[in-house]
């Protein structure tokens, strides 16, 4: 027994501790990844973020250097707080505030005390730095806006926050990241790769040298230019007309489907949202919840496109083959649903396909409408039909565009209907609104514009997109340089265009012709309600126009949706016409009428319903 | 003339493992100060340069002790212990004081810690008392004169302060139980601490309670000829319920609240989790530190002079008490392991030698040996790993520094000496 005891005792001992040690290192193991090695300290250089050109090579976005105040607490040395305070624009309570919680951040470590200087603040501040210990200076890189428009779809980069951080572990806190438009949607080509150095640290959180020597560090790999189809000058140009006034204009090449602008009315200055003032600012365009700054209406407000939805349904019927060009229908100023009448403004008479787009006659689309559900035995089959054929044009889905936003707008099918009236209870004179472009039909700028486009091409589309080229490569998805092709036949686009052409001779939109160029549009004017205490209100119709140009080599499609602006030929039709003819021309001969369109604004129409009086609509008095 | 005789003699397995032993433990004292792998290994500006140094002294001192001739360590045991007993006693005077402690006499190029010395002074002096022949260790009296033996150096070490190494003594118990010292008294040391414990841990009153229904216990299922005397029964259960209301005196009364914070961690007495957060990033810090180095080094370790943790310094003292640290980080399992076992079988080893000794002063000696290496490995090592409450002990061999380094090899190479000498003893 008195032997053997120091021996138990030795092995005892020895498994104990191998037990221990294989919870330790077997069981409980958890390997340092470099990420969270708290020994290992990363260093990142960041890579110059990639330059944006337009369409023409004309620099929309760059960067500028600016500078931030740190401060290592530990290394302050007493100062003239006073004279600090001053060269950096700040009062002594912010200062004190600032050091305090740089203090509980790491006494070690540098921390941020002003970000982000001006170069003018950096050149007067740089000298008398020297006297400052535990303070400098540290550049870093910020946009830098050549074009004071564009602000929604080139979108902004802030730093990343906590749901970013879990979602992708390439970026760390405090790096910048694109979270709206183009700086979103090609993030990882505009940011290019940060390198990273390893450095050793001690548990006082000093560096103490590299890393297994190094050889885990990365390189940056720079950032890539890209260049956009926006057209600078049309782009800013529609943003000086569309001053005052709410709404969306969207500008496509029909024949690769580039978008060349994209206008959301009213929009900021994207320099706004960089620098020393971004948040102040930020916050001011993220509440002002009546105009909606950051609220792109150009790809993201749906409305009732009005008119001129009408040619689809032309083009429908004519598909279909209920109607021929020549088919005629009579306008009673107006048109019978049973015994309600529903009213038209084309001045009535008898009217064929032409001179129905022209005029844009109530009566004619509506019975066209119901020509193209009665060919079929049941309107449940109609509806089909016409919804395949409507929904071909981008119309009620998602365009799949570059842009990170986006609303699919809506084309009721039978199942819609089904819900709201019931199942068999609803026929194509209940929903003969759609006809004309009113009811249940739904579409964005955007979506009105591709679908000019597609009529202009005669029967196809090309996805609208933004990316234009990538570095020196102008190599595009697949998915934006093949065509989608409606379901209309080619030869049945001629009597359609023809009619939109009259639009613009002899028709609604006579009085807004560009001299020497052949236009093709169709005006709309859409009736609209909002609510206020509870009550239905009409309020002022919205001005819609959708033109293309010219008819025979079609350069430019466009859609211009003006909330608010009455009758389409008022603001949609003097906007479209006047961006047609600057991408064409590129100079403007009818001063009068751009001069006109610069001033006029709609606030006072906007004002109205929230004036809390009664008010009256559809001004004609300018 | 002392040739192939004496190194033929000698010990060679214990040599060997104790030759791997330092330089394990040297690698990683390399591997843990290291700062610029550009300079020399005999660089003695650096730790790792002068630990080199240290065990060149070492070897300088296992060849004086193997030159001896061996009856001089038994013939001036009592000498020695006298010296280092004043030794010790100096200190109060002339020490000098490093990290709190007075513990060193400046040497001028050497900080001697005569408390190291008096371990091996303390061993050879308890030998050589129960080997005469007239100390029976069955006498009541003789009992008390080797505990005081043991007692006195600890006592003189404990007000410096420094505790842990006047708890090494006490491992010079397990001489007197291997020469026949009774049983019981380990025993009832067990049962002192296993109240203590359970008295901090559940309070007195469930112990108390806990002591209660033992008793009833053993009386309802003894056998019935078995016959328990009722007094002095009843009176060690009373002394148990004395002892652990006492602890809860001492607990809060004696200790400091640094030592009651090691308890309250080691024993998971803090039950709010703020409180206990925040002694794990003081008191604890080390610990923890350590077991994180640990566990990051998993089966096979991160690789030699790739420990993040151990370059970085996360651990404090690593290159001294908490050197097993880094094996543990860049070894992983298979390195502790491997440490675990050579330190096992070479204790192992010496007990073999141990008992095999014909002279009674030379088995007492190597037991002495194997007892205070023994309780420093258990307790540096359950430190490190976070089975035990913090107690600063080097690990012998291993951790870095000289008087600890030279020492612990005289001590074992004296023992390998006297064995050496064996079938001489006893003719």
């Amino acid at each position: 027994m008195k032997k053997l005891l120091l021996s138990s005792i030795i092995v005892i001992i020895g498994f104990t501790f191998i037990g221990r040690l294989s919870y330790l290192q077997l069981f409980r193991f958890s390997p340092d990844q470099i990420l969270d090695d708290p020994a290992i300290k990363k260093i990142y250089d960041y890579p110059e973020r990639g330059y944006i050109y337009d369409r023409n090579g004309e620099l929309m976005v760059g960067n500028q250097a600016a500078y931030d105040v740190m401060v290592i607490p530990r290394e302050v040395k007493p100062l003239d707080t006073l004279q600090f305070c001053q060269l950096l624009d700040i009062d002594k309570a912010t200062f004190m505030q600032k050091m305090k919680k740089a203090r509980v951040y790491s006494p070690r470590l540098p921390s941020v005390l002003v970000p982000q200087l001006s170069k003018e603040d950096y050149a007067r501040l740089q000298e008398k730095m020297r006297h400052f210990e535990g303070f400098y200076i540290q550049k870093r890189s910020l946009r830098y806006y050549t074009t004071s428009g564009a602000a929604n779809v080139l979108g902004y980069i802030s730093e990343v926050n906590e749901w970013d951080l879990d979602r992708n572990p390439y970026y760390v806190a405090g790096e910048l990241k694109g979270q709206t438009g183009v700086e979103k949607q090609y993030e990882e080509v505009l940011r290019g790769r940060k390198g990273v150095k390893h450095i050793q640290k001690d548990r006082f959180n000093r560096d103490i040298g590299p890393y297994k020597g190094g050889r885990l560090d990365t390189l940056p790999e720079q950032g890539k230019e890209i260049r956009i189809t926006l057209d600078k000058h049309l782009q800013e140009y529609g943003e000086r007309l569309m001053h005052g006034k709410r709404g969306g204009i969207v500008a496509i090449e029909p024949k690769t489907g580039e978008i060349l602008a994209m206008i959301s009315g009213p929009t900021y200055d994207p320099s706004l949202l960089v620098g020393r003032q971004r948040s102040k600012n930020y916050s001011k365009l993220h509440y002002d919840s009546i105009s909606k700054p950051l609220f792109d209406r150009s790809i993201s407000f749906e409305k009732e496109p009005g008119s001129p939805f009408k040619t689809l349904n032309a083009l429908v019927a004519l598909q279909e083959g209920v109607i021929e060009p020549s088919t005629k229908f009579r306008c009673y100023n107006g048109f019978y649903v049973g015994n309600q009448k529903k009213g038209c403004h084309c001045g009535g008479g008898v009217r064929n396909m032409i001179s129905g787009i022209q005029e844009s006659c109530n009566a004619y689309f509506a019975g066209t409408f119901r020509k193209i559900y009665d060919k079929y035995p049941t309107t449940d089959e109609g509806m089909d039909v016409w919804e395949k054929h409507i929904k071909s044009f981008g119309l009620g889905n998602y365009l799949g565009t570059d842009l990170p936003t986006g609303r699919p707008g809506r084309i009721p099918g039978k199942s819609f209907y089904d819900r709201w009236y019931g199942d068999g209870r609803w026929a194509s004179s209940t929903i003969i609104s759609n006809s004309i472009g009113q009811g249940e039909v739904a579409a964005t700028p955007l979506q009105l514009a591709n679908m000019t486009a597609a009529i202009a091409n005669r029967g196809y589309y090309y996805t609208p997109h933004i990316l234009k080229s990538v570095g020196n490569s102008g190599v595009l998805d697949p998915k934006y340089t093949e065509p989608h092709y409606t379901t209309i036949d080619r030869k049945h686009f001629e009597p359609v265009i023809e009619g939109m052409a009259n639009v613009y001779k002899y028709g609604t939109a006579k009085w807004i012709q560009v001299p020497n160029i052949n236009i093709a549009g169709k005006t709309g004017t859409v009736e609209n309600f909002t609510r206020i205490d509870g009550q239905k209100v009409q309020l002022t119709d919205n001005s819609v126009f959708v033109a293309f140009a010219p008819v025979e080599n079609p350069k430019i499609a466009l859609a211009v949706y003006i909330e608010n602006g009455y009758y389409g030929a008022r603001y949609a039709g003097h906007i479209a016409s006047l961006l047609i003819e600057k991408y064409i021309k590129g100079e403007i001969t009818r001063k009068d009428l751009e001069k006109r369109m610069l001033e006029k604004t709609l606030e006072h129409e906007y004002a109205k319903p929230l004036s809390g009086e009664p008010f009256k609509i559809n001004e004609y008095v300018w | 003339m002392f040739g192939r005789g004496l190194f033929g003699r000698i010990d060679w397995l214990t040599v060997i493992l104790y030759a791997l032993l330092v330089l394990i433990g040297w690698v990683n004292i390399y591997s843990t100060t290291l700062s610029d792998p550009n300079t020399s290994i005999f660089d003695f500006s650096t730790l790792y340069g002068k630990q080199l140094f240290f065990i060149g002294l070492a070897g300088l001192g296992i060849l004086f002790v193997l030159f001896i001739e061996t009856n001089f360590f038994e013939r001036f045991a009592s000498i020695f212990y006298i010296v280092s007993l004043v030794l010790l006693l100096g200190l109060f005077v002339f020490g000098k004081t490093i990290a709190g402690a007075t513990s060193w006499y400046d040497l001028g190029f050497f900080n001697l810690q005569p408390s190291e010395l008096a371990k091996v002074t303390t061993a050879l002096a308890l030998a050589k008392y129960l080997s005469d022949i007239q100390t029976d260790i069955k006498n009541r009296r003789h009992q008390i004169y080797a505990l005081l033996l043991i007692l006195l150096p600890a006592l003189l070490i404990l007000p410096q302060p420094d505790p842990g190494s006047s708890l090494i003594y006490f491992s010079l118990f397990f001489v007197l139980f291997r020469e026949g010292f009774p049983l019981y008294y380990l025993g009832i040391l067990l049962v002192m601490v296993l109240l203590f414990a359970t008295t901090l841990m559940f309070g007195t009153v469930w112990v108390s309670i806990g002591l209660v229904m033992l008793t009833i216990l053993i009386y309802g299922f003894k056998k019935k000829s078995t016959k328990i005397p009722v007094l002095p029964f009843m009176a060690i259960i009373g002394a148990a319920v004395l002892f652990s209301f006492s602890v809860g005196f001492v607990f809060d009364n004696v200790f400091e609240q640094r030592h009651r914070d090691r308890f309250a961690l080691w024993l998971s007495l803090e039950k709010d989790e703020k409180k206990l957060e925040e002694i794990r990033k003081t008191i604890g810090y080390n610990t923890y530190q350590s077991e994180k180095a640990i566990e990051s080094g998993g089966f096979f370790g991160k690789g030699f002079l790739e420990g993040t943790r151990t370059k970085g310094d996360f651990v404090p003292e690593q290159h001294t008490d908490y050197i097993f640290s880094s094996v543990g980080e860049e070894w992983g399992f298979m390195g502790t392991a491997t440490v675990i076992f050579l330190f096992s079988f070479f204790f192992l080893r010496l007990i073999f030698i141990a008992e095999r000794q014909k002279s009674d002063f030379s088995r007492m000696y190597g037991y002495g040996v194997i007892s205070i290496l023994l309780i420093h490995y258990f307790i540096n090592i359950g430190m490190v790993i976070g089975l035990l409450p913090t107690i600063g002990v080097p690990l012998p061999f291993f951790s870095y520094g000289g008087s600890g380094l030279i020492f612990f090899t005289m001590l074992l190479f004296i023992f390998l000496k006297l064995d050496s000498n064996r079938l001489k003893d006893g003719i």
